[in-house]
């Protein structure tokens, strides 16, 4: 006769099963992550589940902001009106002979037959909080999708690039920084034009230029700008300036530290790029292609000019 | 006796789900919150996960840990797998060692507790140089160690509204 157990002692199945079962599907879900980015579907429906939490989390903070912001006293306030102004005055200035040398540019640009180049868009946004996880650098701002933000577009603050958009959800959006040791970015020298792409160099807070031969022409103090050939970072915005220089005849590559132009690590407003203009054109338009276009866009109005007559 | 130094010898009242449901929600907050410096936060998920994984082992477990991983992942923005699995391993190391910790002062408990919590932290650590990040130094070691200092309070705070006075009708006769 068979005796099974009464179903008061019943517990399921055995604990090292059920770890096996969840450990194989939190594997399972690592590599389509990790490999196969499948799961951003899933993550966008568990991020609108935790989005309130993470709201109510960031409230006492800004809360506390808000607070100290309108205890700030007038003396402080009035210093702060009076250096704004004095900058306001000189970016002016700046901008004023940036758009009458932008004019003279799209005139000599358009002698010249190239496409012009579309205005660049931006929103401004603020940085909600560092990312809670110490093997990244990364960080989430309050504007997402429905303010138009997009992945893979640049975020720069006043003094130059800090990252690029890795996700963006409704509401917020992660910048994934360009200390972050996955991070590169094309930059140029500005002295004499030698591209390179530069990547985090992690926990230093610093960057790497990466794969660049020990005799290549380089020296402290030189300013890199992104050079904008892969179409994502408009070209000319600053990067970092070089900090030091290691040539070792035993490595065919030189170690270069650059430090970072923008506040990559502090400051709290920042402004995203959007890349949608330079997305409706292929993305070799930079370099010899911008030579060709010229030609290819003549040729069937030429075509058109025979047919006519 | 060294029972008498624990919390156990008490009976203590039925835990109710909405405790733990409110525990872990309050948990999830606390994680939320802008740390300055990440290295230094204790992880709260783990700790109250821990912490019912050991007194309720028939109710918390490994579902739980699971699916409290995954919002984590979400909610950090790191690869979605890498909380889940590491509070599920948590959870049946805790359930594991749940009737061992219990006979153990707090402080032997929280002795426990900081093993558990390094446990989770290195298989974290391992997922995460799995997947090609770069060693970020020993300092994330300090919140497992922080978290389990913090053992006594949690258990002091979790154990309040199991330990409410018994309601004591007046009007009875007995």
């Amino acid at each position: 006769m068979e005796h099974t157990p009464p179903p008061f002692f019943n517990r399921g199945p055995a604990p090292l099963v059920r770890l096996a079962f969840f450990a194989s599907l939190s594997f399972a879900l690592l590599v389509l992550d990790a490999r196969f980015h499948y799961t951003e579907g899933l993550r966008s429906v568990l991020a609108m589940a935790v989005y309130p939490l993470q709201t109510l989390a960031t409230l006492p903070a800004a809360l506390g902001e808000r607070i100290s912001e309108y205890f700030a006293s007038q003396a402080q306030l009035r210093e702060e009106n009076a250096e704004l102004r004095a900058k306001i005055l000189s970016t002016s200035q700046a901008a004023q002979r940036f758009e009458a040398a932008q004019a003279e540019v799209s005139q000599l640009r358009r002698l010249i037959g190239a496409s012009e180049r579309l205005p660049v868009k931006s929103v401004p946004a603020e940085i909600l909080y560092n990312g809670r996880d110490p093997y990244s650098r990364k960080v989430v701002i309050d504007k997402g999708s429905q303010n138009g933000v997009r992945a893979g577009s640049p975020v720069v603050d006043e003094a130059g690039v800090i990252g690029q958009v890795t996700r963006a959800y409704a509401l917020v959006a992660e910048v994934t920084l360009l200390t972050d040791k996955d991070q590169a970015i094309p930059v140029q020298v500005v002295r004499n034009g030698l591209r390179a792409v530069a990547f985090g160099a992690g926990s230093s807070g610093m960057q790497e230029l990466r794969f660049m031969a020990s005799n290549a022409e380089i020296q402290n103090g030189d300013k890199l700008v992104t050079s904008g050939i892969d179409g994502t970072y408009p070209p000319g915005l600053p990067v970092a300036t070089v900090a030091r220089i290691e040539r070792d005849a035993a490595y065919a590559f030189a170690r270069i530290v650059c430090q970072p132009a923008a506040g990559v690590e502090r400051g709290r407003y920042v402004l995203v790029i959007e890349n949608e203009a330079r997305e409706a054109q292929p993305p070799e338009e930079t370099g010899a292609a911008i030579d060709k276009r010229p030609g290819k866009v003549r040729k069937p109005r030429r075509k058109d000019g025979e047919g006519s007559p | 006796m060294q029972i008498s130094d624990t919390t156990s010898q008490r009976i203590l009242l039925p835990v109710r789900a909405s405790t733990i449901l409110g525990s872990f929600a309050l948990a999830l907050l606390a994680n939320f919150l802008p740390w300055r410096d990440v290295a230094l936060a204790p992880d709260f998920v783990a700790l109250v996960l821990v912490f019912w994984c050991v007194r309720q082992p028939r109710l918390v477990g490994l579902g739980a840990g699971w699916l409290l991983g995954l919002l984590i992942d979400v909610g950090n923005g790191v690869l979605l797998g890498q909380h889940a699995l590491v509070y599920s391993m948590l959870a049946f190391a805790s359930i594991t060692l749940s009737r061992r910790i219990l006979w153990f002062p707090l402080w032997s408990q929280a002795m426990h507790v900081a093993a558990l919590l390094l446990f989770a932290q290195g298989v974290a650590a391992l997922v995460r140089l799995a997947a090609g990040a770069e060693f970020p130094g020993w300092s994330i070691a300090a919140g497992p160690l922080i978290g389990a200092l913090l053992w006594p309070v949690i258990t002091t705070l979790l154990l309040m509204p199991q330990r409410r006075p018994v309601e004591v009708d007046e009007t009875r006769a007995i």
